[in-house]
Parts: structure tokens; sequence; C-alpha cells
């Protein structure tokens, strides 16, 4: 599976690893703004990974970045 | 000069900068020995907590490029077997001094044995191939901890000095040469750390802080460092290795002294502190004209396979007096099938020379 | 906001060995924040560590010097390394179990030296690696495979055992808070002197699911709901305190 960068950029780009991706989904429960849903298909490990479904909530709290266990997201802010 | 002192000063000769060490009968004079000595050499010290603290600081300093060495006796190195076993798989230079004592356990702390002979090589868990030596003198009691640094860097492995009670507490004139040849680990930047195809199968070594983001683990591992627990080849290539590394070079290793041995039909085979007694005896019996000679060893592990083997070709009995109930003479078994009798004493002192010798006419009657 | 982050890791070694949702992921990253926010020099630290699923943060994942030791053993190797060249920066990140069960006494010696190093306790109450048994930190009535009808045993206060050991710096915070938890870790690395955190940080497959946990995040979220600073907790009566988690910062001395 490919990185998947989000098509509107606002505050930030979020990128997810799909091969570090776990699918623990911490990130979903944890984003305020519900930027992340779980993916339909299954990871080359196996796993149901996380993908950016609405990009243009994200107000680069960093949240998710800093409680993947698995350094499986990068948000870049935007300048 | 005292035996365990003399050990000391060999240690400060070789280049060791680094003591860590846990007190225990008879040991501590090295310890108390090293706190002043390192102090003229701008070395480190450390009394730890105990005796698995010691090894194991032992083994962080040698990573962070110091000759580091520790001192202790049966129980100590009983405690010291996981870190010995650390030491093995990861390749770590060190000297581990046993000043062995009357065993088991606790046992007669103040009185000599030779109890631990099999304890060093088989204590820890695993295969292994490493380097011990027995001093019988003072002198030794410095060459040999010498030989043990210098065989120490040059293989990778944690080596001993197989003293016990009766020659760490020995007072002997000791003789110190000026210049001392010193042996220093390999170095080489951009090679791997824990594996290599050379020949004489001794990866390089680098230091903490010199920028070789290094791997030192406990676990299997590949020649850079990376754990490896579910690859057999890396397992297969790493303890093949581990023990061919020494095993492949053993004859430079092994060291025998031979006394009287040349026309001998009896012999005896013995280490330490015994082996001057084993001297005396042969000496004695000579004088009797009984063709009887000494083979002393110097180095125990690697063991002195070939010498045995060939001895027992030329003798008809070999005697093996020891402070302990027959390992050595255990381990002559396996590489002669000329009789071999044990003469084992474990009653906390040291073997007279009459006791060599009534043992070896009890047997010829 | 990983660039930096990503220059000081084995990515050969990623994805990495952790459960979904291991809270010492967490602190892999939280650690790895803290050294970059503090611009220190990958190339002059030295990362040990024991045995366990806590042990695997720094070794192989780090693009450092990293020691991967014995059981319990992580403080003494890492003493060893210290004492020959103390111009290493020396951090050991380990589990609870290893660090104060079988590796007490190197803990509590070390910090009655005072050595200059930083010790990261990633606790997760529970032997995680080995299947699940109980800890010396498990809480009491937690199920564990070796306490299937609940711990009977009083679990440590590592804060408090250090402390009175002589650690000049103690604190206390959860993965469940990487904020301050980064910022706990700066100011534990930066400190000369022997510094400890107890990081708690959820095992959710052996620790979770035996203690009716459905999900890493229901673990995430009671952790970080137990959450009482220490200025807070000061005034409160011990069953107050009762499955509450103290945090912040309970020494920091320049002595």
């Amino acid at each position: 599976m490919e990185e998947k960068k989000s098509k509107k950029k606002k505050v930030s780009q979020i990128h997810i690893n799909q091969k570090w991706c776990k699918g623990c989904y911490l990130c979903l429960e944890v984003c305020p703004k519900k930027v992340f849903e779980k993916s339909k298909e299954v990871s080359e490990k196996g796993f149901t990974p996380v993908f950016v479904a609405h990009p243009e909530q994200c107000t680069a709290c960093l949240q998710c970045e800093m409680l993947c266990p698995d350094l499986a997201i990068n948000v870049q802010k935007e300048n | 000069m005292q035996g365990d002192e003399a050990c000391a000063e060999g240690a400060i000769a070789a280049g060791c900068r680094f003591y860590a060490g846990y007190p225990i009968t008879p040991a501590s004079e090295i310890m108390t020995h090293m706190v002043r000595r390192l102090a003229d050499v701008a070395g480190v010290f450390i009394q730890m907590e105990d005796e698995i603290g010691s090894i194991s600081s032992v083994i962080g300093a040698s990573w962070a490029g110091a000759k580091a060495m520790t001192a202790t006796s049966g129980p100590g190195i009983s405690l010291m077997t996981e870190g010995i076993g650390y030491a093995v798989i990861t390749e770590t230079p060190c000297v581990i001094v046993d000043v062995q004592r009357a065993g088991p356990s606790t046992g007669q702390a103040t009185r000599p044995g030779q109890g631990d002979v099999m304890q060093v090589k088989w204590g820890p868990h695993g295969d292994n191939e490493m380097v011990a030596f027995a001093p019988w003198s003072v002198q030794e009691m410095y060459d040999l901890t010498i030989k043990a640094f210098n065989f120490a860097e040059r293989f990778r492995v944690p080596a001993f000095v197989l003293a016990d009670e009766a020659v760490g507490h020995l007072r002997e004139t000791l003789v110190v040469k000026e210049e001392v040849e010193v042996f220093d680990r390999f170095k080489a930047p951009n090679l791997p750390p824990f594996g290599t195809e050379a020949p004489n199968g001794v990866p390089p070594m680098p230091a903490f802080g010199e920028g070789a983001n290094l791997l030192v683990t406990g676990s299997t591992h590949d020649p850079w460092g990376f754990r490896k627990t579910a690859d057999s080849a890396v397992q297969a290539r790493l303890t093949e290795r581990l023990v061919l590394k020494v095993q492949d070079f053993k004859s430079e290793v092994i060291e025998t002294e031979a006394h009287l041995l040349e026309d001998s039909e009896i012999a005896v085979v013995s280490y330490g502190f015994t082996a001057r007694a084993a001297l005396q005896a042969v000496k004695s019996l000579r004088k009797e004209g009984t063709k009887v000679g000494l083979l002393r060893l110097v180095s125990i592990w690697p063991f002195a396979e070939e010498a045995i083997a060939e001895l027992g070709k030329r003798c008809r009995v070999i005697f093996v007096p020891e402070m302990n109930r027959g390992q050595v003479a255990g381990e002559l078994k396996k590489y002669t099938t000329t009789p071999v009798i044990s003469l084992p004493k474990t009653n906390g002192e040291v073997i007279e020379p009459a006791e060599i010798v009534e043992g070896i006419r009890r047997y010829e009657v | 906001m990983n660039e930096k982050i990503f220059q000081m890791i084995n990515p050969q070694s990623f994805p990495t060995p952790f459960c979904p949702g291991c809270g010492h992921g967490i602190l892999m990253g939280a650690v790895l924040r803290a050294i970059a926010e503090l611009e220190y020099d990958m190339k002059k630290m030295l990362f040990a560590s024991g045995i366990g699923c806590a042990a695997w943060i720094p070794s192989p994942h780090f693009k450092a010097d990293t020691l991967h030791t014995l059981h319990g053993r992580a403080i003494a190797y890492a003493t060893g390394a210290k004492l020959f060249n103390p111009k290493l920066k020396v951090m050991v990140i380990s589990g609870d179990g290893d660090l104060s069960s079988i590796g007490g006494n190197h803990l509590i010696h070390a910090a009655r030296r005072n050595i200059d190093m930083t010790v990261v306790c990633a606790n997760n109450g529970i032997y995680g690696m080995t299947g699940g048994q109980v800890a010396s930190t498990t809480p009491i009535g937690s199920r564990t495979i070796t306490t299937p009808g609940g711990n009977l045993e009083r679990p440590f206060d590592l804060c408090k055992l250090v402390e009175a050991s002589g650690a000049t710096f103690v604190a206390r915070q959860p993965v469940a808070t990487p904020v301050p938890l980064t910022r706990t870790l700066k100011r534990a690395i930066a400190h000369r002197g022997f510094a400890f955190v107890d990081v708690p940080s959820p095992c959710p497959t052996q620790f979770g699911r035996r203690n009716a946990f459905r999900t890493a995040y229901d673990m995430i979220k009671a952790l970080k709901d137990s959450c009482i600073p220490v200025e807070k907790a000061k005034g409160l009566a011990p069953a107050e305190l009762r499955g509450k988690t103290i945090v912040g910062e309970f020494v920091n001395s320049t002595d």
C-alpha cells in the first residue's frame, strides 16, 4: 500500500506509514477532530491500518503523532 | 610480594585501567592493591554492590574501551557466571581472576582448593571456548595475568587466572621486566564488530563514543549486532565461530612444562600450587630410582589434549593430584586410554609431596 | 514533525516488534523527541537496557551505541561504561521487573551513588514478554497469569524507592500524556546526577486483556484519567489516592 497524502492542504499534511501502522487506533480515538477512520483494506503485515479520512479538520495538535507507538504518523505543518 | 599483589601488578603492566570488584576471601587483596595502583596510572576503580555488578561493569567498561578486570573466588564465580556467558557471546575481552578456595558453596573461605576448574569453563550455559591459566608461583601470578589480558584482547574472550588461596597468599620474589609485550584489540572502523570471514575469526572491536552505532547484545546476532533470534544460519555461524576462533589457534595458547619426563614410565600431571608438591614428589621418587616425571599444566583451557595423548603413549600410568575430587583427572581420561589415577585431597589443606609419593607407591604395590 | 526523529532510528528494524497499542512504543517516540529537542548528539549517547519488551525500546531501534545486557543488569553495565568514559551521556531504558525486581539492587546502589545517568522505567506492571506474570509493580487485585485469582502482594512505589535510595531527580509521567512526558524526560536527561523517571505504560496484550480492558485506548484513557499532580496529591488521604497515578517531579536537587 502506498503512503496516503491528504488532498486538501489546510493546516497540515498527515502522512501514515502503512507498513508501520498496526491498526491500534490510538490516533483515531485520541484525535479531537475525528480525522482518522479505520481502513477497509488489510496491510501487507496483516493489520487494518488507519487512513486520513478528514484531513481538512486537522488542527495539527500532534496528539496522533505523539501517541502513535510505531512512529507511523508524521504531521507536517503547513506554513 | 604476595601472589594477589603480583597479580594486580601484572594487570597494571598489561594495561588494565578499570577494576570493579567485591570483597571475598581470599581475593580481596587483589582489589586493595588495584585501588592504589590504578590511582598511580589514572585508571578507574569501583567497589560494586555485588559480584554480578562487578562483572557487569567490567564488561561495560571494556566496551567503553578499557582493559578491565575483576577478581573473586568460587562463590563469586558462581554469581558472575551469567555475565561470563554474556562476555562470551558479545566477545568482550576481560580478565577474571579466581583465587580458588575450599568449597563447595561457602566452604572454607580461608583455605585453598582447586575445585573451580570445570566451573570457569562450563559454568555459563551453552558452548564456549575460553582461556584459563593456573599460576604456581608469585612470578606466574604476574606473568600469567599479563598473558590472560593479551589473549583476552587477541581472541575477544573472557580470560581466567585460575589461582588458589595458597599461591594468592604466598610471598616470593617478583621480577618485573621493564618492557612487557602487550596485545591490543583489533580496530577497523568500517567492518562489522560481531562477525567476520577472516581466518582468525576475530572481528574488530569499536568502543562506545566512536560513532560506531554499536549494537551490543546477548541475543544471537548477525555481524552488525542485529538480533537474529529466528535465524538458524546465523545461530550456527555464531556458535561455531565463537568456539573455532580459539580452538583453531589453541596451540598458541596451550602451555605445559615438562620436568624429568624424557625417560619416564610414570607421569604426574599437576597444576597450580599443587604442582610445586608434585615436582618435589617426582624428584624424591627419582632419587629412589623410579622413572617418574611431571607434566605441569600452565594453561588449563583450552585443554592440552595432544600433550596428554602423547604422554599417555609414553607412560603406563598417569597420576593427577589435585585439591578437588578429580576434575582434571577426569578430563585426562578423554584423551588417553592409559590408566589415570586421581589423587584427590579436599580437606582444605595443600597437598604435600609425601602424600603424592604415598599415592604413587600405593598404586605401584 | 518527526523528521529529526527519523534520523535517529535504524529504519531497517521497523516496524517494531511491539504489540499494537503498546505503551512502550509511545515512550520510544517521547525519548527520541526529548533528545531531539535538547539537541543532543546521538553519537555521544549510550543506551543500555536489560531484558524484556521495554529493553527493546533502544535496541535495535536507536541509531546510536546501544548495550542490550542481561536481565536486571543494565545499570551495572552502564556504570562501568560511564566510569571509564565519563563523556558518554548514558540512558538506561528498561522495564519495571527488570529494573526493580531482578535489578533492584543495582537500581538502589546507582541511586545511592548518584551516578550521572538517566534511568527510564517503562512500567507496565507485568512481565509482558514472557506471557504476563505478576511483577513487583502489579496493582493489588490485578489478574496475571501467575495470579489468576488476583494479585495478593503490594506493589512498589518506584519513585519512593529510588528517592529513598538517594536519587537527585525523581519523577513520574505516563505515556498517556506525551507532552508532559517529553518535557519531564528532557529535564531528567539534562540533569547532572542520577535521574529516574517512572513511566506508566500500558500493556494491552498481557495486562489489558486479563483485566477487562477491551482496547489499548481504554487503557490509555484510564491511565490518563487516573493521573493526579503531586501538588494536589499532597493534601489527600491514602484512601483518596487509591488507584490514582501521582505524576510530576518528586525530587529535583543539584546536590
